[in-house]
């Protein structure tokens, strides 16, 4: 007997025209063709997707959250890239 | 990670991202105890819904109707996937699928012990859904907030699904209920064996609970056993009234001062013993589990292969 699991994938569903997918779960599956079809069933059993993406969860890259706090606080101190850091005078229209 | 207290120790850190709502995701630090209460907690939420299943497919080829044996294909395929996102929470804790299913079918790892009482009539697929599935949203819905992230998003989509699930068992009951004296009769004969054992499902009296202390301050548990209970005892004498039944406990009263309703004490001994696997059906449900995995190996294996052969023509054709 192979003492193996079929592989993970992560499922990402588009819930309707015009709208990202979104990361909804993960699941096993061999290959694509079933991972595709496993997700479906598991997923939009109640119409919640017009669209599926798998992806093998051995793919992704997740960036390191022990890190989070050095990667992301450079942005934390550039208020002015917000357009609310800047006063507009009252009389101003359209903008 | 959002460090809330620097200075602090890692476990006092990680409380106070709990104490601050703020959800624990699977790469951040988690105390040991944290993660291995998760595994188990999650798991045996996963095994029963895999459990859950043996019951209620007794009844599928011998619905009354084909309405009714669509609906509940329906719910019984819902179950194994809610077994799928449970089992999809515990393993971002670093559990495998594989060990987990081994777990279960040493019988190591627990489901809950409702599954371990037989359906033996149409009218229990009713008490299956209104007031077993009843009680499982009341131990659910909590769990939708839960601390750690991905437990509680599997949550969400758990509870989205079951109240279908409960509205049916209760449209099953009604009909029963609306239909003739027998009909009536079995509705009745079937909430005689269900309430009980529900009951059972919000696990021991608060005092001989010794993990909800510790479960509460991680917020992977937001209400005590005998809260959920009492909460379920108060919402269900009433659904009984309207359909015209009555719960066998004759202790069952309105309680003015209280405004909740007083109720009978559970058989506690019966409760342990149905956990230590001594129920009417612990060992059918097991080895129709172990038989199921046993007899779908060569499924699994051969989907195996077939990808890898897939794959390596696709190489060669390259």
């Amino acid at each position: 007997m192979i003492q193996q699991e079929w592989p993970l994938w992560e499922v990402f569903i588009r819930s309707k025209q015009g709208l990202d997918h979104k990361h909804v779960g993960s699941l096993h599956a061999a290959d694509a063709a079933m991972a595709m079809q496993n997700a479906r069933d598991v997923y939009t059993r109640r119409l919640e997707g017009v669209s599926i993406w798998v992806v093998e969860s051995r793919h992704i890259h997740a960036s390191n959250p022990d890190e989070a706090a050095e990667f992301f606080e450079p942005a934390a101190d550039k208020v002015y890239r917000h357009p609310t850091f800047y006063d507009v005078p009252d009389s101003i229209k359209h903008m | 990670m959002e460090t809330l207290a620097p200075d602090l120790s890692p476990e006092a850190q990680f409380q106070a991202r709990i104490d601050a709502d703020i959800r624990i995701e699977p790469k951040d630090w988690m105390p040991e105890a944290y993660r291995k209460t998760l595994i188990r907690q999650i798991s045996q939420h996963a095994h029963s819904e895999l459990v859950g299943m043996l019951p209620e497919g007794n009844w599928i080829t011998r619905a009354p109707s084909l309405k009714r044996k669509a609906i509940l294909l329906a719910k019984v395929q819902d179950e194994a996937g809610h077994g799928l996102y449970l089992y999809s929470a515990a393993e971002t804790l670093g559990t495998s699928r594989d060990q987990m299913l081994a777990d279960l079918h040493s019988g190591k790892a627990k489901y809950s012990s409702i599954f371990n009482y037989p359906t033996l009539s149409w009218a229990d697929m009713g008490c299956v859904g209104w007031l077993v599935d009843g009680a499982a949203i009341l131990n659910q819905v909590p769990l939708c907030r839960t601390s750690y992230g991905p437990y509680a998003r599997a949550m969400v989509r758990v509870c989205k699904e079951e109240s279908f699930h409960q509205r049916q068992g209760f449209e099953i009951m009604q009909t029963l209920c609306e239909g003739a004296p027998v009909q009536k009769e079995m509705a009745q004969e079937a909430l005689n064996r269900w309430w009980w054992p529900t009951l059972m499902m919000f696990g021991p009296k608060d005092a001989d609970s010794p993990n909800t202390e510790q479960s509460m301050k991680w917020r992977i548990k937001r209400f005590t056993n005998d809260e959920l209970r009492q909460k379920f005892v108060d919402m269900m004498v009433p659904q009984a009234e309207f359909l015209g039944l009555k719960v066998p406990d004759d202790k069952v009263q309105w309680n003015e001062e209280r405004q909740a309703y007083d109720f009978g004490e559970v058989d506690w001994e019966e409760f342990w013993n149905v956990v230590k696997g001594n129920g009417l059906c612990n060992h059918e449900r097991l080895q129709a589990r172990v038989q199921a995995h046993e007899e779908g190996a060569w499924v699994r294996e051969a989907a195996l292969a077939h990808a890898a052969k897939r794959k390596e023509r696709a190489a060669v054709a390259a």
